[in-house]
């Protein structure tokens, strides 16, 4: 019998890293389409909303699109949806990022830039790039991880959930706590790279293809 | 030590090879470099760092063909370097598939260029990359694979570099590079110090203790290698398994 396969709607807002995304999904024998208008996103049944750059630029980019309806009309129906980076933290109310600036809201909380400084005076680099191991709630999009698995992170600025039950799965930086993945319902969003985590990272992919 | 190290396979690419040399100069042919980099992912390597090494001779980064080959089988992130001057060119390379690009020569002719590929694209992918040779009490930045003075002052143009918001610096030693004598250990723990972004070592890793020196004396924040993997002196696996018995934190793998 032939297996169908999910196709994945990844969606194109102005921020160009969408190759690494699409290449690792095909690599999953995805199909996968790049999409960039509000029908084409009504339509979708697993949209993904990569990015990186800056907070303000991303909220502009989908707004000046009017896709920020279409998303979240996608989330109430319960339909699949991840958010990669700098698309899992528009998931969240606002950040603060240079001005307070309004997010998807999806799930309750703050973007806020990552301490220079930890709890025992400690200092860090900012950005945060590099390997990191990840805690994990048990869920459906987490199966297949373990205690060794590690994801490729590169940000500056993390979200913060007023509601611990949206944090799935976090990470430490020197002993600083960053949520690793969030969600909601059928919504996900990771800080890390998935697409650029090995195949601990396609494992997760492959596991919100397969939701 | 703050977060894991990195470890980097650096492959120096002229035409469609993968080469080496000695300070920079004096080439030598080691293979395709899709079949190295795919060996280095299957290994665990964090990162790979392609760098162009004719670019200058023929004003243009040529890699595209290679990285598109890289991405179809690799998914750590992959940095490209070598004769990138335009927005325009960071964007083909980063619609090939590179995660970041490293800029030299452009940078010390226009360091305007740094801000504007960071705030475009991210700083996350805006690597400066530093080629460092040692004067009496200082080092001075070079181009063109340590053959070109620029005059400025490496301390100087970190700092420039990270006002202009660069993510990372690739922080290379001419006089260290290919010796395999270790890393310009004061060079690094200087640069390391005086920025608050991301530095990586490169140049001159020979043996492990290198490795520890430069991490745990110099903060490097990751580690670029070179003819210790491409000459089979060691694997990423080994260099991984010294690492954690030297408590050197590096990511899990197996």
């Amino acid at each position: 019998m032939l297996e169908i396969m999910n196709k994945i709607s990844v969606i194109d807002y102005g921020l160009c890293n969408l190759y690494n995304v699409s290449n690792a999904l095909n690599h999953l024998k995805a199909k996968v389409e790049i999409i960039e208008n509000p029908r084409d996103v009504s339509n979708a049944t697993h949209l993904i909303l990569p990015g990186v750059g800056a907070f303000k630029n991303g909220m502009r980019g989908l707004k000046i699109r009017n896709l920020i309806e279409p998303i979240k009309e996608h989330i109430d129906k319960n339909k699949p949806f991840l958010g990669i980076c700098l698309g899992m933290q528009m998931m969240l109310s606002k950040s603060y990022e240079f001005d307070e600036i309004e997010g998807l809201n999806i799930i309750d909380g703050d973007v806020v830039k990552i301490p220079q400084i930890n709890d025992k005076g400690q200092t860090h680099k900012i950005p945060h790039i590099g390997w990191n191991r990840i805690i994990y709630k048990d869920d459906r999009i987490t199966h297949g991880q373990n205690k060794k698995s590690s994801m490729y992170f590169v940000h500056s600025y993390k979200a913060e959930c007023n509601n611990p039950k949206n944090i799935l799965a976090h990470t430490l930086y020197n002993n600083i706590e960053i949520s690793a993945i969030i969600n909601s319902k059928n919504a996900y969003g990771c800080q890390f790279h998935p697409e650029k985590s090995g195949k601990y990272g396609l494992r997760l992919l492959n596991e919100f293809i397969k939701l | 030590m703050t977060s894991n190290v990195r470890l980097i396979a650096r492959l120096d690419i002229k035409g469609p090879n993968l080469i080496k040399g000695i300070h920079l100069e004096g080439l030598r042919i080691i293979g395709d470099p899709n079949i190295f980099a795919r060996k280095y992912y299957d290994a665990g390597v964090d990162e790979i760092i392609y760098m162009d090494t004719v670019a200058s001779l023929y004003g243009r980064n040529n890699l595209s063909d290679i990285v598109k080959k890289t991405v179809k089988d690799v998914y750590v992130p992959i940095t490209v370097g070598g004769g990138i001057r335009s927005i325009d060119d960071v964007k083909y390379l980063l619609r090939c598939g590179a995660e970041k690009v490293a800029i030299n020569t452009a940078a010390t002719k226009n360091p305007g260029l740094i801000k504007e590929v960071s705030r475009k694209f991210g700083s996350q992918c805006m690597v400066l990359s530093i080629e460092a040779k040692r004067k009496e009490n200082s080092w001075e930045v070079y181009t063109e694979n340590g053959r070109q003075k620029t005059g400025l002052d490496v301390m100087d143009w970190v700092r420039i570099g990270e006002d202009n918001e660069a993510g990372e610096i690739l922080l290379t030693s001419v006089d260290n590079e290919g010796t395999k004598k270790g890393f310009d250990y004061e060079l690094i723990k200087k640069v390391s110090e005086s920025v608050s972004i991301p530095v990586i070592a490169s140049g001159g890793m020979g043996e492990y203790d290198h490795l520890n020196e430069v991490v745990k004396e110099s903060c490097a924040d990751a580690v670029a290698m070179a003819d210790i993997l491409h000459y089979e002196r060691s694997t990423i696996q080994e260099i991984r398994e010294y690492c954690i018995k030297s408590n050197i934190n590096v990511r899990d793998y197996e």
